[in-house]
This record gives C-alpha cells, sequence and structure tokens, in this order.
C-alpha cells in the first residue's frame, strides 16, 4: 500500500492531531516504512495460525456485579478545562 | 409504478446491572450529574477495565432468546472516534468477533406471522449525555458505561407497521427476560431505523435514510410513514435520495436532514488490548437457557392450541409476562370447553379498566381475586346481568373496592328472565305499538328488535332480552 501526503492528512484528521509545517512529508516517509514491513508480514503462509487479539494466554477475567464508592463530583470535575454546576462545559457539539 | 419500503433496525438496550460494565459504579438512573463516575468510565489513564460477570450472562440470554448463535471465541473492539460524550475517545465494542450472530425474531403483523432476521447482537457501553446549552454543552457522564447491548435486525421489514411490531415484540422479549426496563423515554431502548424504497419486485436496495431522536415506538412508526411518503415523492418525480442522517421531529411529524457533511464512517476499530478475550463453554450455554423462561412467541402458540384463541388475540395477552400468566389463570378457572366469554373480557373490559388506570390486567386487584371475575362474567353470559351492566359492575367494583356480587344486589341489576312478569310487559308493549306488530307480521323480521328494545326500556333495563324476544315472537305468532 503506497501511502501518499493525502493518507497522512486524513488520518491525522481523524485522530485530531494538527501536523507542522515539514512534518507531513517526514511523517509520510515513516508511515510508508511501517507500512512496508507490514506488507512484508503478508507474504508469510499463515494457514491454520489463530489471529492474535491479545497477546496474554488469559481469557474470561470477569468481576461481580457489584458498586463500588465513585468519585466525588468535585473530585471528577477537579481538571476540567471548565465546569459549569455539576457538569463539564464544552463547546457546543450541534448546531 | 409501486415502490416497496424496506427497513432494518438497530436498537440499543440498557441493561440492567447494578453496576456498570468496566467499572463500579452504580447505574442508577436520574442521580446528581457526574456523581456515578470513576477513573475507568473517564478514562483516566493507567486505569483498566473488567467485564461484568452478569452483563455478560443477560447478553447471552438476548442473545439466546433471539435465537442466535453464541460464538465460542467473542472480544472486544475499541471504536474510535471524537465527540464531548465519550471520555475515552473510544467506545469499548464488538466489531469482528461479536458475540452472537445470525438469529431471528416472529413478529405477528395482523393476524399474520413473519420472521425477521437478526444480523447480530453485540455488548458495547454506553455514552455519556449531552445537554445543549445557548453557546455551550454540558456533559454528565453517570451514563458512560452501563451495559449497552446492540441488536441490529437484517432489513426484513416492509412497512412501519412491521417495524412497530418488531419493537413491540423485541421489547416483549426483553421484559419476559427481567434483563432491561425499556424505556424509550428514560433512554433505556433506543432504536435507529434504516428506511430505504426500491420499485415492487426488484430485488437491488435503493438509497437509504438513517432515522433518529425517535422517542416512542409509535414516534418510529409515525417517523417511517412521513419519510416513505418523502422518499416517494423525490422518486416519482424523477429525483435522488440522498443517503444522509434524518431527525424525527415529534412536534412537527417530519424528518429533517441533520445537515452534516457525511464522511465515510471510518472508526479504525482495533481489539481492546485492557479486555482479554471470552470464551463461552457449552455448559454455559446450557445453564443459562435453562433460566430462560417460556417467551411470548411460545406462550402465543400455546394459547392458541389450547385454548382456541386468534393469533390476533393472543398477542394481545401475551405482550407482558405478569399479565399473560394473570390471563392464564383466568382461562384456566373458566370451566366451559370455549374460552371466547373469558377471553373476550380479558381483552375487552379488563384491559380497557387497566389501560384507563396506566397499570397491566394483572395490575387490577379485582375484589374477590378470580373467582368473582368469573362469576361475573358467568352472570353476564347466562344473562343474568346485560354485559353493558357487567362492564359497570367491574368498573364500579374496581373504583370501590367492593364485591361485584354484592353491586348486582344492592342496585339490583339482575335481568328479569321469569316469563309471567316479562308476559305482562309483552303485552303492554305489544298494545302500545300496532306498527310494529303489523311491520313484523308482514315479514319485517327486524321490527322484533324495536319491540324488544322497548320492553328493555319498561323495565328500566332488566328485562333479559332473549327472553324478551322469545316471549315477543310466541305472542305474535299464537295471538295470530
Ligand atoms: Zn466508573
Amino acid at each position: 500500500m503506497a501511502i501518499d501526503e493525502g493518507v497522512v492528512k486524513h488520518v491525522a484528521h481523524l485522530a485530531r492531531i494538527e501536523l507542522q509545517p515539514g512534518e507531513l512529508e517526514k511523517l509520510s516517509r515513516q508511515l510508508q516504512s511501517i507500512v512496508d514491513f507490514i506488507d512484508k508480514l503478508k507474504k508469510l503462509n499463515i494457514e491454520g495460525v489463530e489471529p492474535t487479539s491479545h497477546i496474554l494466554p488469559i481469557s474470561n477475567v470477569l468481576r461481580p456485579d457489584e458498586t463500588r464508592e465513585s468519585l466525588s463530583t468535585d473530585m471528577a470535575l477537579m481538571n476540567a478545562p471548565c465546569r459549569k454546576g455539576n457538569f463539564f462545559s464544552v463547546p457546543k457539539a450541534i448546531e | 409504478m409501486e415502490y416497496e419500503p424496506v427497513i432494518g433496525l438497530e436498537v440499543h438496550v440498557q441493561l440492567k446491572t447494578k453496576s456498570k460494565a468496566f467499572c463500579g459504579c452504580s447505574t442508577e438512573f436520574g442521580k446528581e450529574p457526574n456523581s456515578q463516575v470513576c477513573p475507568v468510565c473517564l478514562g483516566f489513564p493507567g486505569s483498566l477495565p473488567v467485564l461484568n460477570r452478569v452483563f455478560l450472562d443477560y447478553a447471552i440470554k438476548v442473545a439466546l432468546a433471539l435465537n442466535c448463535t453464541v460464538q465460542e471465541k467473542h472480544k472486544f473492539d475499541r471504536k474510535n472516534y471524537f465527540y464531548p460524550d465519550l471520555p475515552k475517545n473510544y467506545q469499548i465494542s464488538q466489531y469482528d468477533l461479536p458475540l452472537s450472530k445470525k438469529g431471528y425474531l416472529d413478529i405477528v403483523v395482523g393476524d399474520k406471522t413473519k420472521r425477521v432476521g437478526i444480523n447480530r447482537v453485540h455488548m458495547e457501553e454506553d455514552a455519556g449525555k449531552l445537554i445543549h446549552e445557548e453557546d455551550t454543552s454540558l456533559v454528565d457522564f453517570n451514563r458512560t458505561g452501563i451495559p449497552l447491548l446492540e441488536i441490529v435486525s437484517e432489513p426484513d421489514m416492509n412497512s412501519p407497521e412491521e417495524a412497530y411490531e418488531y419493537l413491540t415484540f423485541l421489547k416483549s422479549v426483553l421484559g419476559y427476560l427481567d434483563v432491561s426496563d425499556c424505556d424509550m423515554e428514560k433512554g433505556s431502548l433506543r432504536c435507529d431505523v434504516n428506511v430505504s424504497l426500491r420499485p415492487k419486485g426488484v430485488l437491488a436496495l435503493g438509497v437509504k435514510a438513517e432515522l433518529k431522536n425517535m422517542n416512542s415506538f409509535k414516534g418510529t412508526k409515525d417517523a417511517l410513514v412521513f419519510e416513505i411518503r418523502r422518499q416517494e415523492e423525490i422518486l416519482r418525480e424523477g429525483g435522488k435520495v440522498i443517503q444522509e442522517t434524518r431527525l424525527w421531529d415529534a412536534k412537527l411529524s417530519e424528518t429533517f436532514s441533520m445537515r452534516v457533511k457525511e464522511e465515510a464512517k471510518d472508526y479504525r476499530y482495533f481489539p481492546e488490548p485492557d479486555l482479554a478475550p471470552f470464551i463461552i463453554s457449552a455448559q454455559k450455554l446450557e445453564e443459562i437457557k435453562k433460566n430462560i423462561p417460556e417467551l411470548p412467541r411460545q406462550k402465543l402458540e400455546r394459547f392458541v392450541k389450547d385454548f382456541c384463541l386468534s393469533e390476533g388475540s393472543a398477542k394481545i395477552l401475551v405482550g407482558i409476562k405478569k399479565d399473560a400468566d394473570y390471563a392464564q389463570s383466568c382461562i384456566e378457572s373458566w370451566e366451559g370447553k370455549d374460552k371466547k366469554p373469558v377471553v373476550n373480557w380479558l381483552i375487552g373490559p379488563l384491559l380497557f379498566e387497566a389501560n384507563k388506570r396506566k397499570c397491566g390486567i394483572s395490575d387490577l386487584n379485582i375484589p374477590g381475586g378470580n373467582i368473582e371475575l368469573i362469576n361475573l362474567i358467568k352472570s353476564a353470559e347466562e344473562a343474568k346481568i346485560s354485559n353493558l351492566a357487567a362492564k359497570g359492575v367491574l368498573s364500579e367494583s374496581l373504583d370501590t373496592a367492593k364485591l361485584a356480587r354484592e353491586i348486582i344486589l344492592e342496585k339490583n341489576l339482575y335481568q328479569v328472565s321469569d316469563t309471567e312478569s316479562l308476559d305482562k310487559i309483552a303485552e303492554e308493549i305489544i298494545k302500545g305499538n300496532p306498527k310494529s306488530v303489523m311491520d313484523y307480521k308482514q315479514g319485517k323480521a327486524n321490527a322484533i328488535m324495536f319491540l324488544v328494545g322497548q320492553m328493555m326500556k319498561k323495565s328500566n333495563g332488566k328485562a333479559n332480552p332473549i327472553v324478551a324476544r322469545d316471549i315477543l315472537k310466541k305472542m305474535l305468532t299464537d295471538g295470530g
């Protein structure tokens, strides 16, 4: 897969990353080499190999349905950039 | 050209566990904003989610009840997007290895059964709640992390009525399983609709619109009726439907475009590294299966078979489990082989009284219980009291907590069936209405009903109409 600057711009937008001048070219190059490496893996014969979704050989980690004390509202809101009453206040998200 | 709507539903339902999906915060509704939050559900760095065991059990229960295949192995994935109601900037959901796939739900529309395919049932977490003010949005994260099931239907429905019945049957099943409140107004059940039109007989799907913001089943049906008409008008004028999300405005009764640039959805799903996969054993499935009660569909079929009900009547009775159980106990208390009288009372006067009181028929608490109800129905059936009077007695009994038979005695409602007193009234009526008598004798059979009516009037409604008619007939025939 070829990584052009359009792809990098798109991914940066999805991740809400603002690119500095010069970074676009540099990142395109770096991302290309990563993708090239993945392409190399694609050539291997992986028949019969189960896809890995988790690296530890564990499963079924569960907890009982019991409530535990939550944070106090003040604690939860302590680092909020903007607070209004007991709410987090953010720039309006709808027109 | 005739168009056929194609409808698919995506239902999100909150499960009523005590604690959230991945942390110990309470799920209680209506608490102070941001009072049920912790580092896990707020997505603080270093916190780790652990799956709630009851969430998993409930999810499997629902999947099995919807005839889905529960996958032996399933896992969670991160669905990445930015929105202020999502503190982690990803939602824990399931993508390529969901809990379950390929089920179905049988619904009854009119008197016909239709099978609607279920594409998948998967687990995810709910997002927070936004309140929009003049120039800010306020965020409450209490809802963040509440266990959510996504139930995706196949696009198998072809009318707003079918969509409505699908929602009704789905809610009924979830109610029987006792895993969710399913309250659309409180948001514990939410529904997105995909709808497109295609010329009848054509297989390829048309361009669809996604409808959101409906807050009742009826609203969903109304939104569909409007949207189908809108799309049909566009197509008839040779235009093209645009793929977009539209919001339902219940006040204006119309859908309107959200007017946002619809980018191709790019959620960049990847496996959630903080949660190990889940392996569901056959034994676990058996265990959960054992705890699934008889479901509305089976109950409906049993009622139809055992009590000779129509599917339509049975459908009304099986919707809510405790009401269905109550109906069954009433039907079984009725001695006769023909259960119609008691069934007609259950879906007639009883349901009417229950609706009036905004409760179910099992919540009515009829004074004297089943026996009193059965006796009342019997009295009406044997025409000891009139049907109208019997309905009034039920209503008054519920209002005053008096026994039905006491009210009947107090108000002297027993119909007069003894021929002696009715003979007298009949004679008077025949004398007083020569024209109708003549009409009847000349072959106008209906004239007798007028005379019966006059007898009812004369007796203050207490004459047994069947006996009265027989007496009149006899007198008019014998009398020559
Ligand atoms: Zn929490």
